[in-house]
């Protein structure tokens, strides 16, 4: 019917993508979507750091600082104990769980039998989406006692001449110190870590584990030689989406954590210096004029440091300075 | 995959075996599997008798020791009978399988603990009901979990074309040039942007337009979006990276426009891995505490408008009930666990069905 009605329409190009003027519009729709969301990032990273600047500036630039009764009218003085706290228990939390999320990461991708590997990645994953808060809830219920009843005694006793357990203050009996909250957010940041360098391992081309296999070694030898150098930047990334959690995690800490104003490097007692991110959730709600800018201000600090390992773990990245390559 | 692998390498010893062997028997030089249950047995064993100093059974100490004599013990026993590679091997298997059960403890205590102690107020009352008005027990969670769905939809409805549309520039259009590079890397920074940093940056914002001690859903979801972006442009990038170049090529000698190519060959394609990164971003946020508490604060009733006001969010809310609990505290304590269950209760179905969804749309032949 077309056909009698329609005589040019043998003539079109018989193509079914349609005629070139919507493609020639669509690409350049497309790429301008495409181009304007990648600018979007430049711009809202820019608005971040502005917005913050602005906001925390005054604490500075104030000519009255009444408002600032706690802690002092000296900024340096306030952040100080925060930025120590924060990457204490960071760096804590990270030296527990980098080198047990790599290992169970090979279990699911090379050793666990396949259907059991996808229950155990459904399982990671899951974990890995787990709220913090529901992590806080359950550290200070759960976790604290338990540890204050066990392991910490027995520090307390036994390893008291290393510093950062010394016997200079009594051991927390509440279970609310710096350890506790590194332990918990080492379980935290375990699955991330797990997640992504699993999903790395497992890409790892079946032609190089053939080939190592094919040259006579055993299953480890092929890990270390064709698993591990392959997945090495995601294990990186891992560790660094990782560390920039628990740089930045807020909840756990504040619901665990018993702080105290000052330095504290025993991290079993009841006086822990607190992190920048827990104590703006703590104090964010009750604060008003320049304490708030204050407490912008630190944000602005911890945004730094976050951004300062980003940088440094890309550097890392980069180099191949992990000694994975041997 | 696994089971090839095994039976090359069970392939590969006995070869080696046979000629290296005098006796001619195959099996010898070689930890069987009798093996490596007997030295199971004796960790447990060992394990056990850490009981008899203090008489009482001690389940953690008894997991860790037999653990670790499972892991010397299998490396000992590897290194008599076999070869010290073999024994490295062992140990590399002990290790990383003992890694895992480590892991579980705590993360099954959790899942548990949540469940145990939510159950009790797990009921229609606390899903039907609001906090307002509501003194000592009773009351409920319903207006936060309209708060805390209305603020992820937003949050979800900011990002995701946000993101999709910056990965696909990274990848179809970026290309190496120095600018997808910058972006890259920002949104790498991005990514390790604290939650409470993002809520401050939210709250810096929206006092331009509304002045100090300003709080809305719309600024939660702000902060929202921008922890979810860089996780729905990095997981997008990964998915887009791995659809083969050939597929692209084809479509371009059929004459098929550039933006034709990427819309019905190469997002069809990596689908099902962007749509699992969405989900998975999704529950990232859903859980977020910090911002919220900060940019939105916290209700007693429902607010259905995130343009103006506080709202009630789930985290919150079980942060809330748990830090600064109402008389009498086993009632509100009793909210902060039932609230708590919801929240894994929530990601839980998030990622079941975005397993299920992935599983539909995955093409066929791809791996």
């Amino acid at each position: 019917m077309t056909i009698i009605d329609n005589p040019k329409q043998p003539t079109e190009p018989d193509t079914p993508f349609g005629d070139e003027k919507i493609s020639k519009t669509g690409d350049k729709v497309f790429f301008g979507l495409s181009f304007g969301a990648a600018t979007l990032i430049l711009v809202t990273l820019g608005a971040v750091a502005l917005f913050l600047v602005k906001e925390g500036l005054p604490v500075f630039t104030a000519s009255d600082k009444s408002d600032l009764e706690r802690g002092g009218d000296s900024f340096f003085g306030y952040v100080g104990p925060l930025v120590l706290g924060t990457v204490y228990i960071a760096m804590i939390a990270l030296l527990i769980a980098t080198p047990i999320a790599v290992a169970v990461a090979v279990y699911i991708s090379h050793y666990a039998p396949k259907r059991l590997s996808q229950t155990l990645g459904y399982f990671i994953d899951l974990l890995a989406a787990i709220p913090s808060v529901v992590f806080g809830i359950w550290g200070i219920t759960v976790l604290a006692p338990i540890l204050s009843r066990t392991l910490y005694p027995w520090l307390d006793d036994y390893a008291s001449w290393l510093p950062f357990f010394g016997s200079d203050v009594n051991v927390s009996t509440s279970g609310r110190t710096t350890l506790t909250v590194g332990i918990v957010l080492a379980v935290m940041v375990l699955p991330i870590i797990t997640a992504i360098s699993r999903e790395v391992f497992l890409q790892t081309p079946r032609l190089h584990e053939e080939a190592s296999l094919a040259l006579g070694a055993t299953r480890w030898e092929m890990i270390r030689q064709a698993v591990l150098p392959y997945g090495r930047s995601g294990v990186i990334s891992g560790a660094m989406l990782g560390l920039g959690r628990a740089l930045g995690e807020t909840m756990a800490v504040a619901m665990i954590l018993s702080p105290a104003d000052g330095y504290f490097w025993n991290i079993i007692t009841n006086s822990n210096s607190n992190t920048i991110a827990a104590n703006i959730a703590l104090q964010f709600p009750e604060s008003s004029g320049l304490e708030v800018n204050r407490l912008i201000a630190t944000g602005l600090v911890l945004f730094i440091i976050t951004f300062g390992v980003n940088a440094l773990a890309r550097r890392v990245a980069d180099t191949g300075f992990t000694g994975a390559d041997g | 995959m696994m089971l090839t692998t095994d039976h090359l390498d069970r392939d590969r010893d006995r070869d080696r075996d046979i000629g290296s062997d005098s006796n001619g028997d195959i099996t010898s030089g070689e930890l069987a599997g009798k093996g490596t249950f007997a030295v199971f047995g004796g960790a447990v064993v060992l394990g056990a008798l850490t009981w008899l100093p203090s008489g009482s059974v001690n389940w953690a100490r008894w997991v860790i020791v037999t653990i670790l004599a499972y892991i010397i013990g299998t490396y000992v026993v590897s290194r008599i009978v076999e070869s010290k590679r073999h024994a490295t091997d062992r140990l590399a298997t002990a290790v990383m399988t003992s890694s895992f059960a480590v892991v579980l403890l705590p993360l099954v205590s959790v899942v548990w603990t949540v469940v145990e102690r939510g159950s009790n107020r797990f009921d229609w009352t606390f899903y039907s009901e609001t906090m307002r008005g509501v003194v000592g027990e009773g009351g409920g969670a319903y207006h936060a979990i309209i708060g805390t769905l209305i603020i992820t939809a937003l949050a979800a409805t900011f990002s995701v074309p946000f993101g999709l549309f910056t990965a696909i520039y990274l990848v179809e259009y970026g290309g190496k040039t120095r600018f997808s590079k910058r972006v890259t890397g920002l949104v790498d920074v991005m990514t390790g942007i604290p939650s409470i940093v993002a809520g401050l940056f939210a709250y810096a914002l929206f006092v331009l337009v509304d002045g100090p001690g300003h709080r809305s859903g719309l600024a939660g979801a702000v902060a929202l979006t921008l922890l979810m972006t860089p996780v729905v442009v990095r997981a997008s990038e990964e998915m887009l990276r791995l659809v083969p170049n050939e597929l692209r090529e084809a479509s371009y000698a059929l004459g098929v426009a550039k933006w034709r190519t990427i819309a019905k060959i190469v997002l069809p394609t990596a689908i099902a891995g962007i749509l699992t990164g969405i989900v998975l971003s999704i529950a990232r946020v859903i859980g977020e505490t910090a911002p919220l508490l900060i940019t939105v604060g916290i209700a007693q009733g429902v607010n259905y408008n995130p343009f103006s006001g506080r709202m009630a969010t789930l985290p919150v809310f079980t942060y809330n009930s748990y830090a600064f609990p109402t008389l009498p505290r086993d009632a509100s304590l009793d909210r902060a666990w039932a609230s708590a269950l919801t929240l894994v209760i929530i990601v839980a179905v998030l990622f079941t069905g975005a397993r299920i969804l992935s599983s539909i749309l995955k093409p066929k032949g791809l791996k």
